[in-house]
């Protein structure tokens, strides 16, 4: 492990890759700021930039997206009390109350210490955790494999939707039926392509994120007629007031992060769960944590219930990467968009990875302790300037979003019909957010159906057709009665509340 | 049972599936892959039916909160008229050339979303096109075609 530690950190601390961390805080940070667009869109709208780089640096650099993203979205939290990400929601409980009563510098420094401690406690549970759970699941089969990927759908279409399961579900088939269109990949055989030869080679993954994401968040802002960028405006630099934290609020932070850390990395490694459901458990624990005294403070300004859903969010962030990096198989919408641009890299995330890519592999790891200082740099002294500069009216930034996604696209194909294909999408996503169908299930959908299909091939194969693979093997039967146990769970909730 | 919009788009997707699954349908599968336990259609096929089920519940069993958009407040006219500055990007990027029609999509984009700063408009329009395919050329070593750029001489 020292060994593999140190060629990360060779990796990491590179010129080039600690640069591209700095590119991806600062540019995750914004992003996340801005209510509506999240991480998948920051790092969508990064893809075809990460594709110039070695698959190290693109990866790293989307990972700093990534904290940045989540990061941002907590200023705007305690700010304006509008929050960039879901995953802050549970910040602007206590962090809006004491922007409120002027603490607001205090507000920030408090999201920025216990993020960066959450993301670096939870950096040290990834290191121990991602190897040892690599070897372990080097035993996996395909069977385990396929049942994994029906838990993950499954899990993120449970978790992502809020009551909408039916429709999370239609949306991870419609994903999984987009990722059969081109040649079959043993026989070649074309399947729905029409006739039409630009679809043989499939349906670009990136193509899809950003038409699911940056094209439909843009065009759905105008629909409804938002301005992201007035939440930046109403910041005022001069009443933010001091960040220095006195005795007393340290002491409460301190004690919040190690348990807020411990639930939100375990959150985080569950497939589905994420950043929303980690800081909103992490809330609601620490309530129970507290004495009485401070339990009254809680939605009035209380240190614990602003330094809680912090640590846990940055926490889950790293403790999503697990799943990713020993299964290759991603437990949330944000790691699908990173496994499909791996995928792009050829390389394929899995247990073997540690082996076969280890520079990868640990300068990813390595890579989020860089990025956490950074963040802790970056967030303290520069969150209202960066702020600022978000106040950009949407008449330039929405034309900037889809110049970014139409350019992308065209760059990696140079195909006007990937252009065609991508605004038909956009414009199909788009009135499906209208009615809340979410897009997360899609996207990890398509990013999985080749694999998916793959598994299920083999499993087939092996067992002659017969589907007793279901459970001939134990394992494979414990993670297929936790997919049951999540739906029946999803279908109760669902006709309990009809 | 009320029809609401999100039934309609289920139904939508009911038959969208049910097409799929047709589709897959007809799949030519080789003559020795036919009776295989797994062959390029299997998996579509299982999609297919899980499409319909999926949107067959959805149809059928009642709605706890009828999803409400109200449509008065929604600006269509300007999505409507990106969607077509794009499409009218789209066509012209291989034959004007990446610089004048990323140009013209830019300005007409801030134009018909609001903006009226012409000054600000043209800075964000052909200077910064210029600068982003300087940056393609010389950072990312990416060619463009440009027929524009090559007839006018500035590329090569």
């Amino acid at each position: 492990m020292i060994e593999g530690i140190l060629i990360g950190l060779n990796t990491a601390l590179s010129l080039k890759n600690i640069l591209m961390v700095v590119m991806g805080c600062f540019f995750g940070t914004i992003i996340g700021m801005l209510p509506g667009l999240g991480p998948m869109t920051a790092i969508a709208l990064m893809i075809p930039i990460t594709y110039g780089f070695d698959p190290a640096t693109g990866l790293i650099l989307m990972a700093g997206v990534y904290y940045g993203a989540v990061f941002g979205g907590s200023t705007s939290s305690i700010l304006i009390n509008a929050p960039g990400i879901p995953g802050t929601v549970a910040t602007s409980f206590d962090g809006y109350p004491m922007a409120q009563q002027g603490k607001a510098g205090k507000a920030l420094a408090i999201a920025a210490y216990s993020s960066f401690a959450g993301g670096t406690i939870a950096a040290i549970f990834l290191l121990f955790a991602a190897p040892s759970l690599s070897k372990i699941s080097l035993s996996f089969r395909s069977p385990d494999y396929f049942a994994l990927m029906i838990l993950g759908l499954t899990a993120v279409a449970a978790f992502s939707s809020k009551g909408q399961f039916l429709k999370a579900m239609m949306m991870a088939v419609l994903g999984l039926m987009l990722a059969c269109v081109g040649q079959d990949t043993l026989s070649d055989i074309p399947r729905f392509t029409f006739n039409n030869m630009n679809l043989s080679d499939g349906i670009s993954f990136v193509l899809v994120v950003m038409a699911t994401f940056a094209m439909s968040e843009a065009l759905t802002i105008i629909l409804r007629g938002t301005d992201p960028s007035s939440a930046a405006k109403a910041i005022s630099l001069k009443e933010l007031g001091s960040i220095k934290l006195d005795k007393d609020e340290t002491k409460k932070t301190l004690k919040t992060i190690p348990r807020s850390s411990v639930i939100g990395f375990i959150v985080g490694v569950l497939p589905g769960a994420g950043s929303t459901i980690a800081s909103f458990l992490a809330y609601g624990m620490e309530r129970n944590f507290v004495n009485k005294e401070e339990k009254e403070k809680f939605g009035k300004g209380s240190v614990h219930g602003l330094a809680a859903p912090e640590t846990a969010n940055n926490a889950a962030c790293s403790g999503s990467f697990v799943p990713l990096l020993t299964l290759g198989i991603p437990g949330s919408g944000t790691t699908a968009v990173m496994l499909g641009a791996l995928l792009g890299f050829g390389i394929q995330p899995g247990p073997r990875l540690y082996m076969t890519n280890p520079e990868i592999f640990w300068s990813v790891i390595m890579s989020m302790y860089v990025g956490m200082v950074i963040l802790l740099i970056l967030n303290l002294p520069l969150i209202p300037y960066i702020a600022r500069i978000l106040a950009v009216p949407r008449t330039f930034l929405i034309p900037m979003i889809l110049f970014f996604s139409v350019t992308g696209i065209y760059l990696m194909s140079f195909n006007t019909f990937d252009i065609f294909l991508m605004i038909g999408i956009a414009v199909v996503a788009t009135g499906l957010r209208l009615y809340k169908f979410p897009m997360p299930p899609l996207i990890l959908a398509f990013v999985l159906g080749g694999l998916m299909e793959e598994n299920l091939r083999r499993s087939l194969l092996i067992s002659d057709g017969s589907f007793n693979f279901l459970y001939d093997r134990p394992l494979t039967a414990i993670i297929l009665a936790f997919t049951i146990l999540i739906f029946s769970w999803q279908s109760y909730i669902s006709l309990k509340s009809k | 049972m009320k029809i609401s919009s999100v039934k309609i788009i289920s139904l939508l997707f009911f038959v969208l599936s049910a097409f799929y699954l047709y589709t897959a349908n007809q799949i030519q599968v080789f003559a020795f892959d036919v009776n295989s336990p797994f062959n390029a259609k299997t998996f579509p096929i299982y999609l297919g039916y899980s499409g319909m089920f999926f949107a067959g519940l959805q149809i059928l069993l009642p709605e706890k909160s009828v999803e409400k958009v109200n449509h008065n407040v929604l600006d269509y006219k300007k999505v409507i008229y990106l969607v077509i500055i794009m499409i009218f990007y789209g066509l012209t990027i291989l034959k004007v050339g990446f610089f004048l029609s990323t140009s013209i999509f830019l300005l007409l984009s801030y134009y018909f979303l609001g903006e009226r700063r012409w000054k600000l408009m043209l800075i964000f329009s052909f200077p910064f096109v210029a600068v982003f395919m300087f940056l393609l050329h010389g950072a990312l070593n990416i060619y463009l075609r440009d027929p524009l750029l090559k007839y006018l001489g500035i590329i090569g």
